[in-house]
């Protein structure tokens, strides 16, 4: 994270220049939508939008909705998370298995796991449960990589000095092999939770009875489009403050 | 204590069929194959799932001599080949915009990075609204997935050129544009393509998701057909096709990659 220093987005200018964007992309909004240019349908003015989005919060269909992806994300991060750092874990215990199955998770990685999302729907239906499987199975890849690799790094000086100081196999692990690994699981664990919400509401989206990703594509069919906004900018705006949480937390473990 | 010493370094050397990672690798595939025909075979519902034996009997009848979705396979090759194109080319000329100067970078990075984090998908509807159901929204939203890991990725690489080599540049009498040819372009591609390779998946994954939200004659269409008539072996023949083409569209930006960063080694 050497970069940081150089991609430092404090300053006044910069900051203002940020602030500066975000003023005109509402401003745009504004100007199409009241100057009448571009079709109501397809974009509704943003007083409109945000009357839906205190309609959403006030009839209690926000929450409805929120509970089941939230819940769903939940399962599917933690369904990711604790095979994916066991699993990494063991690999990393010795080179070879290191050799032969890190390209082997790489490799799935890398082909796009939407192509498996209709036999998702097909084995565990269209309710919450086949979207708690694909973030699951979608997100576990990633921690594992990332976790193989965090574990496999750690510098084999520590561990031999722990060892000749006697350290159990337990006291290696908590002293040792953990705090080494952590800033690499930390890595994933971000990239696990931005795939995991991805996918839970990509599944609700393309195939749902509930939850936000339903709501906003129902919406869309319904020509609902200020309603459709509403949802929109719900998502955007938590995922942008999960976004920076994350950023907290790991600049947080960085500087220990 | 010598002999052992040899004998334990001129073990590994010997060729042994066995001790290959990537024969291994084959024999743990092939494995999970047969056991997977052996399940469905024994246990899985006919209606569910299909062994990779049914897989291959469906793939020549119901794959390849259906016409109709051998168009489909094409189309999204063709949707997916132009989101790729546009993605990459627009993405280095934005990134090269933004990562040109340090002030760019600093007041224009966030917001990339911004943008990049929001699930796209909740904007999937929005597009099919606007881009209608045709090739059209496929299009607009694997290129929506492909730009920005390429614009990232360009951006990053844009700054990390060894200092040294740029004093050595300018030392030389290097002119700006022989700095940008001889220096900053081939210390950029190593980066670059590694946005590429990423842009690649997504920009499948963005198209892929477009076709199976809505689709009138793409392999969404078919995959959907497939499974509501719970016909489960040209589903997954279809599957299988398209995987394949993933891993070897996959290979390929690969193979390119290692051919611009041979100066590396």
């Amino acid at each position: 994270m050497a970069e940081r220093s150089a991609l430092d987005s404090s300053g006044i200018v910069p900051r203002s220049i940020q602030v500066g964007f975000v003023a005109a992309v509402i401003g745009l909004w504004f100007f199409l939508t009241l100057g009448g240019h571009v079709h109501l349908l397809l974009l509704p003015d943003p007083v409109k939008v945000w009357y839906a989005m205190v309609q959403l919060a006030v009839s209690g269909q926000l929450w409805a909705a929120a509970k089941v992806t939230l819940l769903s994300i939940l399962k599917a991060y933690f369904t990711a998370v604790i095979p994916g750092l066991a699993i990494g874990f063991l690999v990393s215990r010795t080179l070879r298995s290191v050799q032969f199955f890190e390209p082997i998770f790489s490799g799935i990685f890398s082909v796009p796991l939407t192509l498996f999302f209709p036999l998702f729907i097909f084995f565990f239906g269209i309710g919450p449960n086949s979207k708690i499987a694909y973030g699951g199975l979608y997100a576990f890849f990633p921690v594992v990589i990332t976790s193989i690799a965090a574990f496999a790094n750690t510098d084999q000086l520590y561990i031999r000095a722990a060892q000749s100081m006697g350290a159990s196999q337990l006291q290696l692990f908590r002293r040792v092999y953990f705090p080494s690994a952590l800033p690499g699981i930390l890595t994933g664990l971000r990239i696990a939770t931005v795939v995991c919400v991805a996918s839970v509401l990509g599944g609700e989206t393309i195939s749902s009875t509930n939850g936000v990703g339903h709501a906003i594509a129902l919406q869309a069919e319904l020509m609902e489009t200020a309603r459709m906004y509403a949802w929109v900018v719900y998502v955007v705006v938590a995922v942008v403050a999960l976004n920076m949480a994350l950023s907290v937390i790991e600049t947080r473990t960085e500087r220990k | 204590m010598a002999v052992s010493d040899f004998a334990v370094a001129a073990a590994p050397r010997r060729f042994s069929l066995l001790g290959n990672l990537a024969i291994q690798r084959l024999l743990l595939l092939l494995g999970l194959l047969v056991l997977w025909e052996i399940y469905a075979r024994i246990a899985g519902d006919t209606g569910m799932i299909a062994g990779p034996s049914g897989i291959l009997r469906a793939m020549g009848p119901k794959i390849f001599a259906n016409p109709k979705v051998v168009a489909a396979i094409e189309l999204t090759l063709f949707e997916l080949a132009v989101a790729y194109g546009l993605s990459v080319v627009f993405g280095v000329v934005i990134g090269v915009a933004i990562g040109m100067t340090d002030f760019g970078r600093r007041c224009f990075n966030p917001i990339v990075v911004l943008l990049y984090s929001v699930p796209q998908v909740v904007l999937l509807p929005l597009i099919v609204l606007v881009f209608g159901i045709g090739p059209l929204s496929k299009i607009a939203f694997g290129f929506s997935h492909g730009i920005f890991p390429v614009i990232v990725s360009t951006i990053t690489g844009m700054r990390t050129v060894n200092p040294t080599f740029l004093h050595g540049a300018r030392a030389m009498g290097a002119s700006r544009f022989q700095t940008i040819r001889h220096v900053i372009f081939p210390n950029m591609v190593p980066a670059v393509f590694a946005g590429f390779r990423l842009a690649m998946t997504l920009t499948l994954l963005g198209v892929l998701l477009a076709e199976l939200y809505v689709s009138i004659s793409g392999i969404g269409y078919f995959t959907q057909v497939f499974a509501e008539t719970f016909d489960p072996s040209p589903l997954f023949a279809l599957m299988t096709v398209l995987t394949v083409m993933a891993v070897a569209l996959n290979e390929l930006v690969r193979l390119v990659e290692a051919r611009f960063t041979r100066w590396k080694n």
